[in-house]
């Protein structure tokens, strides 16, 4: 193109760039077709948590199936199966479809625009890695309509409970499933993950250091070489187990060669980053807004960068620790408790350099503060509780009781959740445009913060009288009762709680009455809060160029020279790109090949399994299809121009 | 924003921070993952070698079933396509076409003809008379060498054929006339991941096949 010469003559808001290959919806596409089709950080961020917030209510559903029928003794909700096929599907859930997508939503949103970013990388991979997620969602919870309904082995599916022959339901294709949507899921993450990676290393403004990234972003980094790296372990065992299962291999056969423990150390060997991964984006949030509301900045930022960093590195030497009883002997044992200890360290530094951020400030309690402080408190007792079990011999006493599952729900909701929810309602003016009631946060908040005390706090008592935990029920006489039915009734004040917050962020979506939230309510500080609310298609109207951690509180309150300077609108114009139909395509081949190759075994008349693999094959063909296009369809687009006084 | 951002963005080759291209940031984030993925297979492979090294009582020696002979003239080959692959970066980054493509043909034949030696080798393998090894056993006793064995190069195979495909992808592309050296850093991406498969094989070969002969 001999464009370089020929200066823009500005058309009122748009230009066309060049001809397509086919056709991709453009500027003008709306309704469901943009939704579809949009290869936006923003809408993409919008639907993570929209289908991700859908999720949460329906595992939350299930937990609260699983505490009715712990309400009292013998009692008869759900049979044993069902309540094993409830917290499985409870936990794969919560780990898989509401946590990581939740931080994947605050990740495709917030980080492009807190970098001084147009978009992601990768746009269009951006949005095939939504549509496998949503795939894979789906694919987990078909597994209730056919043989043998969901999967009943845990969300870490332990070998040999994965075994067919041991399966309590003939043909029980639980497990298949299971294992389908999670390597789908994998794809997603990964997919996001190289995107992020990508974005940050390259696509920061013009003086975006790394060491003047936002915490969060720099928590989006680290979370994103977690997944790359640890997702393969999970993604290799559960290939193994589809052998298995499928095609007679003996990797986890113990009748014929295989090691059960095998399958441990690969679940664990992922699972143990996994456990960084659901939690350092919600210390990314609660980075930014524990500032924010003390009016400081980040005491010890290095610090806290540091040792996010570090907490992933030694994230990687701690797997072991989940499996102290299975006999790995005393020199593996006492290395990786040394290690589980070691790693308090960093996290402890963390939560002092929120104290500290907080010392001196002027603190203000809004809703996301109140989430933060909840935060702050709650992760800290399940890191004690955590402490504990890095201890050998105490976490031989806690082992498979109460203790443990209070444990990890003090770190996943008190933890994560409530770092998710502060990000809510901190960043969601940003993305409506409006406020939220406080008034309506601050019960939201109550009703969760005293919900979930009830329910975890007593299972801590529980599990040192000794209730066993993935157990359908209890006899009589060992006094579980009365605890037990303090914990479901917090539940369900939990459960309320919930709900009420996922309304009020749908609500908000909608209501015209709210306050517009202008561009920066809460006087926050990083990059995103000097844009309007909500953004603008284009991000960055000009390219901004950083001069200090910071920006935006450093635009109203910094010395001069930090104060970022206008710079000229562009007379070429925003490039944005065209939609593209390629990533739902390919995802949709994805989908048909994993239903082709979970459905491809059948019995013939004859008795004989046969295989049928036409689904499995014309789902490739649809991929293979989507990936042609998709790199055929070359790059097209639009200029937009904004106005001089639009940011 | 200066108006070399906007001309670089105008031609889709976008600014970045630290000077290297979003795409081959991307390949080296995808391998570095990969590596994962391969080392999970050949921990896998290596703890059952050590911990399963008998069959029905006796000692397990595979280098009855394998052909050594073979697999080391189809690791040469795969070697050599890395040169070929080297080549055709090189020949494209010059914007030398016809180079490209004869080199691009060189790398998929030599690809081939390795995959060609791993379907032979391993339905010579599942029939061998007297040494059957298949995915769940050995000379007809259940063991874990042939699931480890042929998922593990079976992983590595499919890799290589990814790769054949990719490659065959930008050969037919190159008679299309739209090829020029403005994707010399799409050919050099695929040039990474055919280097990387190869340097997996280079840890493979050793480790699964050589060490069968070196006790």
């Amino acid at each position: 193109m001999a464009t370089e010469s020929i200066k823009y003559t500005a058309p009122d808001t748009e230009t066309k760039l060049e001809t397509k290959a086919f056709p991709r919806p453009g500027q003008h596409a709306s309704g469901l077709v943009d939704w579809l089709t949009t290869i936006d950080h923003k809408k993409i961020g919008l639907m993570y948590g929209l289908a991700a917030l859908f999720f949460l209510l329906v595992g939350g559903v299930e937990a609260l199936l699983i505490r009715s029928q712990l309400w009292s003794h013998n009692m008869e909700v759900l049979t044993n199966r069902e309540y094993n096929q409830m917290f499985t599907m409870h936990g794969t859930t919560m780990v898989f479809l509401v946590i990581m997508p939740l931080s994947a939503a605050f990740f495709n949103y917030f980080m492009p625009l807190q970098i001084g970013a147009r978009d992601v990388a990768f746009p269009r991979m951006n949005t095939l890695s939504l549509w496998c997620f949503i795939a894979g969602g789906i694919i987990l919870n078909l597994s209730w309509f056919f043989t043998g309904g969901s999967p009943a082995i845990g969300w870490f599916g332990y070998a040999p409970l994965t075994d067919p022959r041991f399966a309590e339901v003939i043909g029980d294709m639980g497990p298949d499933f299971w294992i389908f949507s999670l390597q789908i899921l994998g794809i997603a993450s990964l997919l996001a993950s190289f995107n992020f990676i990508t974005t940050i290393i390259n696509m920061r403004a013009p003086g975006m250091t790394m060491m003047r990234l936002p915490v969060f972003t720099w928590m989006t980094l680290i979370v994103s070489f977690l997944l790359i790296l640890a997702l393969p372990a999970i993604a290799i065992a559960l290939a193994e187990l589809m052998f298995d299962r499928s095609y007679g291999t003996n990797f986890f056969d113990f009748l014929e060669g295989g090691k059960p423990h095998l399958w441990q150390h690969l679940f664990w060997i992922f699972g143990h980053p996994e456990v960084y991964i659901l939690i350092l984006p919600a210390m990314g949030i609660v980075s930014e807004v524990i500032p924010v509301f003390s009016r400081k900045p980040l005491f010890g930022y290095g610090l806290v960068v540091f040792s996010g960093a570090l907490i992933g590195f030694m994230g990687f030497a701690v797997w072991s620790h989940h499996m102290f009883t299975t006999g790995m002997g005393v020199v593996a044992t006492s290395a990786f408790s040394i290690l589980t200890m070691l790693i308090a360290i960093p996290t402890g530094v963390k939560i002092f350099n929120w104290i500290g951020t907080m010392w001196g400030g002027r603190i203000r309690f809004d809703t996301p503060m109140l989430f933060a402080l909840g935060f702050i408190t709650m992760f800290m007792i399940g890191g004690f509780t955590g402490i504990m079990h890095s201890s050998v011999p105490i976490d031989a006493q806690h082992q498979d009781t109460y203790f443990v599952v209070a444990h990890f729900h003090y770190v996943l909701i008190g933890g994560a959740l409530f770092g998710l929810f502060s990000g809510f309602y901190f960043w969601l003016p940003k993305i409506t445009g409006r406020m939220m009631s406080e008034k309506l946060g601050k019960v939201v908040f109550t009703l969760m913060f005293l919900g979930f005390n009830l329910t975890f706090f007593p299972m801590h008592y529980l599990g040192m009288i000794g209730q066993p935990r993935r157990t359908h029920s209890y006899n009589e006489g060992h006094g579980f009762e009365a605890w037990n039915q303090i914990a479901t009734v917090g539940s369900f004040i939990l459960g309320v709680g919930v709900f009420i917050g996922v309304v009020q962020f749908i609500h908000s979506f909608y209501s015209k009455r709210l306050k517009p939230a202008g561009k920066n309510p809460w006087d926050a500080r990083s990059l995103e809060w000097t844009l309007s609310s909500p953004v603008k298609d284009y991000n960055f109207a000009r390219t901004p160029v950083i001069k200090a951690r910071d920006q935006a509180w450093e635009n109203n309150y910094g010395t001069k020279e930090n104060h970022s300077k206008k710079e000229p609108l562009d007379d070429h114009g925003v490039h944005m790109p065209d939609r593209s139909w390629c990533p739902l395509i390919t995802a949709i081949g994805l989908f048909i090949m994993a239903l082709g190759l979970l459905f491809h075994q059948s019995i013939d008349a004859s008795g004989e399994l046969a295989r049928d693999y036409t689904m499995a094959i014309v789902g490739g063909v649809v991929f293979v299809l989507g990936v042609i296009m998709w790199s055929l369809e070359g790059p097209c687009g639009y200029h937009l121009f904004p106005k001089e006084n639009e940011e | 924003m200066s108006d070399a951002t906007a001309h670089a963005l105008d031609h889709h080759e976008p600014v970045t921070s630290t000077g290297i291209p979003n795409k081959k940031v991307l390949m080296w984030a995808f391998l570095g993952s990969d590596c994962m993925f391969f080392g999970t297979l050949i921990s896998t492979h290596l703890i059952y070698r050590k911990i399963s090294a008998t069959v029905g009582g006796n000692f397990l020696d595979i280098r009855d079933v394998f052909d050594i002979e073979l697999t080391s003239f189809s690791t040469f080959i795969l070697l050599a396509s890395s040169l070929f692959m080297a080549l055709a970066v090189s020949a494209i980054h010059k914007g030398n076409l016809n180079s490209t493509r004869w080199m691009l043909f060189g790398t998929i034949i030599f690809g081939a003809i390795f995959l060609a030696c791993q379907v032979y080798e391993f339905t010579h393998f599942v029939h061998a008379p007297g040494n059957e090894l298949t995915l769940s056993s050995y000379r007809g006793e259940p063991h874990v060498f042939g699931s480890t064995f042929y998922v593990l190069t079976g992983t590595h195979g499919t890799h290589v054929a990814i790769g054949v495909f990719w490659l065959i992808g930008w050969l037919v592309y190159s008679f299309t006339g739209k090829m020029s050296s403005a994707h010399a850093i799409d050919v050099e991406c695929c040039g990474l991941y055919w280097h990387f498969v190869d340097i997996v094989w280079i840890i493979i070969f050793p480790v699964v096949y050589l060490m069968e002969y070196a006790f």
